[in-house]
Order: structure tokens, then sequence, then C-alpha cells
């Protein structure tokens, strides 16, 4: 049995008379790639923010790297990496800059700032943009970079918010390549998506329909379980039932 | 405290990458310690004068030329009848009125007695209400000038008078710039340390980066000393900047001692600075803050003791005004500077500004959510 290492249980978040979540329950396992994917306002995000720490559940219970999402919010930090769905680094600092920062506030020791930004802009090239204010780069460079960033501290698990959403389809297979590379190297991928491409391309998925999982396993599987060949056609059988509009 | 220098870096490179608001720094206050004391002025001259005079006598022309005279009036004309003289009120022309009535020099000498009519726009009271009073002494100046012409000659008939002379001390000239140049650089530093601060968090709420500062394990103490290092120089800056130019500009030099000024200032930036964090704990977007900010700079200005004194408010006002820190802050700029008051003396205000400083930076650390 492999390590578990996000583990939640009937977790939920209601406002008001609105339950956003419910009662979701789910595992996952150490170095996995965990596609999270639902309708537009199924709850992924608000199902995301408990398990970051972002946001107080209103029932349930869930562990993050083996830390409770109520009491240890601080631990859990400190083991995630996290890119939002915004874009969220400072677009009025250099990529240098960026970098610097964040490694600073993770803790990092200036040798070890110093070596992870030379890989980093390496491995991402951008080696004549290092110096220039992130605000200049284009979209698709500023997703890789701030997915690099949430991987300077390496952190056991990485949080993506939609981390695709508004690329054009080769950087969106680049950005693939990025999340297979951290994957390798035993990172945790939780990832939400609407590209039921990329569903693909993760090793287990679940899909949320107003604000509860309603099928978990992996893609295959989940063809097989509704005698389809596309994840599309899975999505679509699932999100027909969504009472929730937009 | 390693965490602390990745902030300020940070905070200073954008502080500094941001034209504006390094315009908006530094040239606010010299504009404003420019312009400001020069037109927020209290002196009240060229007061319209109309005068309606049904007497014609040589009584009633030195009445009339001894007001003109006097430098605070500007005579608008002689009207014929009051009616006429009120049309120059109605169309703003004449800001008083003064009726001579006939038999004004008869009546004067041999009854010894004689009123006169004085009419006052009150539209705009201040005017009004100096104008009024300047009239009326010197009426009574000249009053009590025939009185003593004519007594004299009448041997040691010479009516009582108790003459009231007064010294101002602090402000001999009772120069008002002298009084309003301090008031308004705390007025300044107040508004750069407040609004710079509020503002700067509740951008990093809309921008979205405060939400990754928050999946991060950073002590929220730490942000928030982070935000308010910076604020707190670049509002030392400015104030260093005021004093220079108050100096340069109007030869106000501090008469008390400066480090009595900057410890003061030290301590209320921070209480300043705190609640500057606190609304912006409790505001999403820019405007928000903004609108509360301004709610709240309004009550700190108009009821901090700069234009109106805080003794002569109603009870009420003056509770406000306790809760106000600009007040103790505008109080000790001018003890310090024109009265050269030390640490003992600005003791009471410097521990209700202490108080201030604790409540509103707990209130906000507490405030600040990193889990909502």
């Amino acid at each position: 049995m492999r390590e578990v290492v996000i583990n939640t249980n009937k977790l939920t978040k209601r406002f008001g008379d609105f339950t956003a979540v419910n009662e979701i329950t789910f595992e996952v396992y150490n170095g996995e790639i965990f596609g999270f994917l639902g309708a537009n306002g199924a709850g992924k995000t608000t199902a995301m923010r408990m398990l970051i720490g972002l946001s107080k559940p209103t029932s349930g219970s869930a562990t993050v790297a083996g830390f409770d999402v109520y009491k240890q919010t601080e631990n859990i930090k400190k083991n995630i990496g996290y890119m939002s769905q915004k874009f969220s680094l400072y677009e009025d600092l250099t990529v240098l800059e960026n970098i610097s920062f964040y490694g600073g506030i993770y803790g990092l020791s200036d040798a070890q700032i110093k070596t992870k930004s030379d890989e980093l802009i390496t491995s991402l090239g951008l080696q004549n943009e290092a110096k220039k204010l992130v605000a200049s780069l284009p979209l698709g460079w500023k997703q890789k970079l701030s997915f690099s960033v949430a991987l300077l501290h390496e952190p056991k698990i990485v949080f993506l918010d939609e981390p695709t959403g508004g690329v054009d389809p080769l950087t969106r297979r680049q950005f693939w390549d990025l999340i297979y590379a951290a994957s390798d190297k035993g990172v945790t991928i939780f990832v939400t998506t609407h590209y039921l491409d990329e569903a693909e391309y993760c090793n287990r998925i679940s899909i949320m329909v107003d604000g509860k999982i309603e099928a978990l396993d992996s893609p295959e599987n989940l063809k097989k379980q509704f005698n389809t060949h596309s994840m599309d056609e899975v999505f679509y059988e699932l999100a027909r039932g969504a009472k929730r509009v937009e | 405290m390693r965490t602390i220098k990745f902030l300020l870096r940070k905070e200073f490179k954008q502080i500094f990458r941001n034209r504006t608001i390094l315009i908006m720094i530094m040239v606010m206050p010299v504009m404003q310690l420019l312009i400001l004391p020069l037109a927020a002025n209290y002196d009240v001259k060229d007061i319209n004068l109309s005068v309606v005079d049904h007497d014609h006598s040589s009584f009633s022309q030195k009445l009339i030329s001894k007001i003109t005279t006097s430098g605070y009036f500007r005579l608008q004309g002689y009207n014929a009848s009051f009616k006429n003289a009120f049309q120059l009120i109605e169309s703003d022309k004449a800001d008083l009125i003064l009726e001579i009535p006939e038999g004004f020099e008869r009546n004067l000498v041999r009854k010894n007695e004689q009123k006169v009519f004085i009419a006052v726009n009150a539209i705009n009271g201040t005017k009004a209400g100096l104008g009024g009073a300047y009239l009326t002494q010197i009426i009574g100046n000249f009053n009590s000038d025939i009185r003593l012409q004519w007594q004299q000659g009448k041997g040691n008939n010479l009516p009582p008078i108790i003459d009231i002379t007064s010294s101002n001390w602090f402000n001999p000239f009772l120069n008002y710039r002298i009084f309003m140049v301090p008031g308004i650089l705390a007025i300044l530093v107040t508004m750069v340390g407040g609004f710079l601060t509020a503002l700067n968090i509740v951008k990093e709420k809309e921008v979205g980066t405060i939400e990754q500062i928050n999946v991060t394990p950073i002590k929220k103490q730490y942000f928030i000393l982070g935000k308010l290092i910076p604020f707190w120089i670049l509002a030392n800056v400015v104030f260093t900047i005021g004093l220079l130019i108050s100096w340069l500009v109007y030869q106000i030099v501090p008469l008390g001692n400066i480090f009595v000024l900057y410890g003061f200032i030290w301590l209320f930036l921070l209480a300043v600075l705190g609640f500057g964090l606190l609304i912006s704990t409790y505001s999403d977007t820019q405007q928000q803050a903004m609108l509360i900010m301004f709610f709240f700079m309004m009550i700190f200005i108009l009821m901090g003791g700069l234009f109106t004194p805080i003794e002569s408010m109603p009870g009420w006002a003056k509770v406000i005004a306790r809760f106000n820190p600009l007040s103790y802050m505008i109080d000790v700029m001018r003890m310090v500077i024109l009265k050269g008051s030390g640490w003992k003396d600005i003791l009471p205000q410097l521990w209700k500004i202490a108080l201030f400083a604790v409540v509103l930076n707990t209130w906000a650390i507490l405030n600040y959510r990193k889990t909502a």
C-alpha cells in the first residue's frame, strides 16, 4: 500500500445555506498525479482552498502531508506548493526578484536561492528575461514560472488550480512536461482542470458534480465503467446531472 | 528576522518602481506646505462696506473716514437708502452695511447719545463675524475719542477708563502661519502614512498576490511588520522634508528638542500605520479602503484642533476628539515647535498615542487572517 499524503473524510464547506463542498471523501497517494475535475462552480477551488489552509472547513476532517487542516495549517503550508488560478507572482518585480523573494519567505539560504534561481532559469530558458519585470512576460511563461516558484522549497505536494487556463495547446503540452518532471522527482501533484485531454495525463481523477465527488478512478477504469472511449463522454454523463447553474 | 529582510527588500523595490507614489510622497508635502499656509489665512481683509449716510454731517464723515483708513474695509460707495444698499448685499457686492441715521451729529452733541445700524451679510460667517466686530470696535474708538475731546477743558472730570493691554506669548505677532504650518505638517504625515499602508495591502488582495503569501508558512506578524516598516520610514522622510520647508520658507525652527519631536512622531506613526493596516484588513478593494479612510480622515482633520480649537467644541465633540490621534499630534507639534516643550510636558499625549499604537496594531494583527 502506498503512503497516503492527502486524506479527507466527509469534508464539507458551507457558505450560509449554500453547500459548496458536500462531504467529499478521498485519498491521494504519494507521488501520483491526481486530477480534480468538475464543471465551473462544482466546488473544486473551494475544496482545494480547504486543503491548502486558506479556508476553514465547516465539517468533516482532512489531513494533508499528515497535518490536520483545522489546527496545523501552518505545518501544511511548509510542505506544499500552490499555484492559483489567477497569476499571483509580483508583476512589478523581475523574474529573479520573485524567485529570491519566495525563496526567502520559505526560509531558503542565500546559497540555496542562488542555485535554485540558476537551475530554474536555465530549465525554463529564461536567461534573457531573468532581469525583466514579470509583467512583460507572455502568459505561458508566467504560468511556467509560477509553477516553478511553487516548487522552489521542494514541497511534498503541489496544488495547481487550473494551471493551464488560457494558454495555447503547445504551452499546455510544455507545462505538462514540467508536471511530469516534478512527478518523477516524487512530488505529489494535485491538479484541477477543465481540459479533459489533460485528465488523461493523470494517474487518477475525481469528478465533482454539485459539491460531491461522483467518480474517482484511473482514466482507463472510468472509461470502462461508463462504457466509452473518451473522457469527454464520462464527463458529460456525470455533469449532465448537475443542478447548479453558474 | 531573515523573512523581514526579504519582505523589506521586495516592498522598497516596488515603491521605488512606482513613480506616481514616489512623486506624490515627495511633491505633496512641498506643494501643500507652500500653498496651504498662505491660503488658509485667518486674517479678514478687504471687507466690502456699503454706507447709507442720512446725516451728511462732519461727524458722519469723520466716522466713515476712520473706518476706511483702518485698512480692513473697502468702501463700495454711498447709497441713498438702506434698500439700495441691501441690493448690494443680495448681489454679494457688499458684506456690511453701515447706516448712519439722520440727526447723527445733532443727537451726538446734544443728547450725548446716538445709535448707528450695522447690517451683516452672514453667508460667510467668519468674514461677517470678524467684520462686524472690527466695525464695532472702530465705532467704539470713535466714540471714546469724541468723548475725550468734549471732556477736555472741563478739568478733572475725565471718565474712568480701564485700559487693557495684552501680550501674546509664543507667537507674539499672532502670525497664523506659525500656528498653521506645524498642524498642516501633522495632517500630511497622517495622510501619507495612513493611506499608503491601507491601500498597499488591499492592492495585494485585489491582485491576488496575498493569497500566494498566505499559502506560505510566513508568520503574520512578520508580514505586517514588513508592511509597516517601509511606510514608517517613508512617512519619516516626509516629516523631515516638511520640517526643512517650515524652516527654509517660514523660518519656523522648533524651540524644543528635535528628538522629543521625532520621538513622538515615531510613536504617532505606529498608531497611524496601525490604523491603515486595520482598515486594510476590513476591505477587499482599494475603493473600499479609500472610502473608509476618507471618512475617518475628514473627522480626524476637522476635529483635530487645527482649524477650530477643541476647547470650544461641544462636550460630545470633545469626547470624539479624545479618540482622534491627530489631535494629540497637532497638540504636541505646537507645544514642541512653538513653546519648546520637553518630554515631561508631552508625557500625557505620549501615553495616549502609545496606547493607540498598541491597540490598533494588535487589532490589525488579530484581524488579519491567513485562513478565512
